[in-house]
């Protein structure tokens, strides 16, 4: 423990110079949470509004739901049509930009912050987060277009198994759902539909306002106001569905006509809550994450020329994620990468790391903790991650200090509790050579 | 052309520029420091003017094997050590090759930039390549080719359009290599090509970030001062014979839709003063594909819903020749044939009928806009430095750019799309074959247990 505590303090010795990021932090009327970083170095603004409306909330048959109409929020508001809208925010250099995953429903801009370009694109901002409407024909269009995206994807072997990695873990509910569904259930939908999903799960009480850049606490304040006022009022119904339980490993193939074999392999990991989750993510730093520095590209491409990209991740969500491994090899090679891999794990899970690898791990994830955190796009992203999964304000602050505390034992005793190499779930798409 | 030279010099004397430090060591080594303050990081990247052009045929893909093999160890560095000490010094590393260079690049902590000069000097002189080293990567690199190339109908619809396009001119060749090539390649192919252009009077290092140019400097000296220059190989121009007239190919590859790719033979940028094509182009670019309500979008994807992407890009900031681009996938019941002729029809519009004020004047928005939203990144602006060093283009084009876009008149985006004349052309079309059709014994086993 002494030791630790002076390791930490010669860190901040070592950067002096090295300033945090200051969040400020408010609720609106509304209920909507806020978070700003003013920061005047560039004349540009960042913005995003985020709500709990991303796929898992679909449900089965009428999956997609959630997808096409976070895609036609731009299509058509307010009066004016799609092409008005994408117009007038070029007109002022304006870029608009949607994040959508499991989770997650977003919207964002980028914008200048001189006075005029920036009242312009904030107010059609608005425009779109409060007044969609979602017209019928359009809708038609941009449901083909993701259907045409569906397709495409058929003939990629990585989304084969993506796609097919979720549903053995997650089955067909909650993560397990297509993000974007499928041609069938797409069709299913009708306008009313998007227009109920918009009103029951865009609302002021769960949103989350992200801000940063050139602009003062009190116009942050005023604007944060004003997207929450046009917006639904009150939460959406918490759903109370959970991932089912870690269950019999399962292994799946799926035939397809392409050179290499693309192997997934996981489990049900944790949720962005965990209190394992810095122990899991350093660990799995040494595990699979930290690249040149990670056992498995160590043993997959360094030792044996498998494969370009072999990796591990914990995909921690608002439900616990996936933790997932992947590769991918020529496809004669197939079987022998995915041994290679599953002992990797079962290797790492039984014998932890060395004290070694851990130094080594802090060293890169504490020593890059700067990085991470250089521009205004990076600040944007934590924040939004900050205030969508409640994590504590000073999460940044924290950081490196959560990170230097971790040791081996926690990550040997987290990964033995949360890891079972016997559980593993397998998907390999590919040409079948057997 | 009065006015041009006013703005120019406009430019010069703008704040940004003062930030940049250009100096050439005297064994040849050109170093270029961006100072930016806004957090205590730097990048580094090194660019050697040698990439897949510079390759001959038999041994395509040599200039990227390298590149993979710059990681495997000198004599001070043991295999796998690079990454490791970046690694421990916090930092992020990583190289890419293109047509035109080869780029390695360590992002860190202001203070930890002595690790990366260290490394880039040693491996620039001394590195080892062992033959068992590269009989493993080697393997790696074809497995990257498998994931980008093979298994990707796009990709192989591009590799085979630029096969076709130029006859003479090395940009045939695809960066990664041919399969067959990798397959034949050895180690001494590696060791000749790195003899040949590894040397500091072919290589730019780039510095952006928190640093103090006079500190970077005399670290520079210090750690690649003492390696020699070398006699480079002459470079052939390799010039593109002019186009005799339209050429057309089609690619089967396993897929669900079809594909276009139009590739047109144009001028690139040579000289920012003199050329006003390339920049006519650029804003050509943009009228198409700049934003969600360009033509392209709006009339092939939303109106006329012929379309579910269509695209245009103008590819001109080159050591070899530019080249103008569309591309798009039909919609649900359309054909590639009336995709074709819709995309033709776009650009005949503008030569006829030229662009609008508006539309001009929107496209110039983005370019103001987007020059103001790059300062976010230093690694993208170290990476607009390297470009021009490579390119022999002056570092202040950075801040001219603008004005010269800004200066682009609707007449001379007409005259661009004249330029784009069947006889440039040269088009691929995507056939997509049945996925379950390939020729191989088992199909979907369903769900079984392991263990």
């Amino acid at each position: 423990m002494p030791i630790k505590l002076i390791r930490f303090f010669l860190f901040l010795l070592c950067a002096p110079s090295f300033a945090g990021v200051t969040i400020q932090h408010w609720t609106t009327s509304q209920g909507a949470r806020v978070y700003f970083v003013e920061n005047h170095d560039i004349p540009m603004l960042d913005v995003a509004v985020d709500f709990p409306a991303g796929s898992r909330f679909d449900r089965p048959e009428t999956n997609g739901l959630a997808r096409l109409t976070h895609a036609m929020l731009d299509q058509g508001a307010g009066g004016l049509n799609d092409i008005q809208i994408a117009q007038k925010f070029a007109d002022v250099g304006a870029l608009l930009g949607g994040t959508f995953d499991r989770d997650r429903a977003g919207v964002s801009l980028r914008t200048l912050s001189s006075r005029q370009e920036r009242e312009a694109s904030l107010s059609l901002f608005m425009t779109i987060l409060h007044k969609p409407e979602f017209p019928q024909s359009v809708m038609q269009r941009e449901r083909a277009r993701i259907i045409a995206g569906l397709r495409e994807e058929e003939s990629r072997p990585d989304e084969v198994a993506d796609k097919a990695f979720y549903q053995a873990l997650y089955g067909s509910q909650g993560y397990g759902l297509p993000e974007s569904g499928t041609a069938g259930s797409l069709l299913k939908l009708k306008r009313d539909d998007l227009r109920a999903w918009y009103k029951n799960r865009y609302r002021a009480g769960d949103a989350v306002i992200a801000l940063i850049g050139d602009i003062s606490r009190g116009e942050a304040e005023q604007l944060a106001a004003q997207i929450s006022a046009g917006l639904p009022p009150g939460t959406a119904r918490q759903e109370a569905s959970s991932p089912r339980a870690p269950g019999a490993s399962t292994e799946k193939r799926i035939s397809h006509p392409s050179t290499q074999s693309h192997v997934l392999m996981g489990m049900i990991g944790m949720a962005r809550s965990d209190p394992d989750y810095f122990p899991l993510y350093v660990g799995n730093h040494i595990l699979g994450g930290g690249g040149f520095d990670s056992r498995m590209l160590g043993e997959v491409r360094q030792k044996r020329g498998y494969a370009y990209s072999a990796y591990s991740y914990f995909l921690p969500m608002a439900q616990p994620g996936p933790l997932l491994i992947g590769l991918q090899t020529k496809n004669s090679q197939a079987d022998d990468a995915l041994k290679v891999a599953r002992e990797t794990v079962s290797a790492f899970v039984a014998e932890g790391p060395t004290e070694a690898e851990l130094t080594q791990a802090k060293n890169n994830l504490v020593g890059g903790f700067p990085l991470r955190i250089d521009s205004n796009k990076e600040v944007l992203d934590y924040l939004r991650a900050i205030g969508f999964y409640l994590l504590p304000l000073s999460y940044l602050d924290d950081w490196v200090k959560n990170v230097e505390a971790v040791t081996l034992v926690q990550i040997r005793e987290a990964f033995k509790r949360r890891v079972d190499p016997a559980k593993l779930s397998v998907v390999i798409v590919g040409g079948n050579t057997k | 052309m009065q006015l041009v030279k006013a703005l120019l010099l406009m430019g010069i004397s703008a704040p940004a520029l003062a930030t940049i430090t250009d100096v050439t060591l005297d064994n040849g080594l050109r170093v270029i420091i961006k100072e930016d303050h806004r957090a205590p990081v730097a990048v580094s990247q090194l660019w050697y003017k040698a990439g897949s052009m510079d390759e001959f045929n038999g041994t395509t893909g040599v200039a990227h094997v390298l590149e993979h093999m710059m990681f495997k160890g000198t004599a001070k560095v043991p295999d796998g050590q690079f990454s490791k000490l970046v690694a421990a010094a916090g930092g992020r590393e990583n190289a890419f090759t293109n047509r035109d260079t080869t780029v390695y690049f360590q992002q860190l902590q202001k203070d930890k930039l002595p690790v990366s000069f260290e490394l880039e000097a040693d491996r620039m002189a001394n590195l080892q390549l062992k033959d068992e080293a590269f009989a493993k990567e080697i393997q790696v690199v074809m497995e990257e080719r498998r994931m980008r190339t093979e298994d990707n109908p796009h990709s192989i619809v591009y590799e085979q359009l630029m096969s076709v396009a130029y006859q003479a001119h090395p940009y045939r060749r695809p960066i990664i290599g041919w399969m067959d090539d990798l397959e034949n390649m050895s180690p001494q192919d590696a060791r000749d090509w790195y003899s040949r252009w590894y040397a500091p009077n072919n290589a730019t290092l780039v510095v952006a970030g928190d640093v103090k140019p006079d500190e970077i400097i005399s670290l520079v000296k210090k750690e690649f001062g003492p390696i020699a220059k070398k006699t480079l190989p002459s470079r052939k121009p390799q010039d593109e014979p002019a186009p005799r007239g339209e050429k057309r190919i089609t690619v089967k590859a396993p897929g669900k839709l079809p594909f276009i790719l139009m590739a047109w033979h144009v001028p690139g940028l040579r000289d920012p003063d003199k050329d006003s094509q390339p920049w006519a182009l650029q804003i050509l670019g943009g009228v198409l594909d700049g934003n969600d309500s360009a033509r392209l979008k709006k009339s092939l994807v939303k109106e006329k819903r012929i379309a579910v992407e269509a695209g245009a890009s103008y590819d001109g900031l080159n050591r070899g020749p530019g080249m103008f681009y569309m591309e798009g996938t039909p919609a649900e019941g359309k054909k590639v044939a009336d995709l074709e002729k819709a995309l033709k029809a776009e650009l005949n519009r503008i030569a006829s009928e030229g662009v609008s004020e508006a539309e001009l004047n929107r496209v110039k928005a983005q370019v103001i806009a987007a020059d103001v939203y790059q300062r976010d990144s230093i690694f993208y602006q170290a990476m607009q430095l390297g470009e021009l060093a490579v390119l022999g283009l002056p570092l202040d084009l950075l801040n001219t750019r603008v004005e010269k876009l800004k200066l682009v008149t609707a007449e001379q985006v007409r005259e661009a799309a004249k330029l784009l004349s069947d006889d440039r052309l040269s088009i691929a079309v995507l056939d997509p074959q049945p996925l379950d059709a390939a020729p191989r014994k088992s199909t979907v086993t369903g769900m079984r247990h392991a263990n």
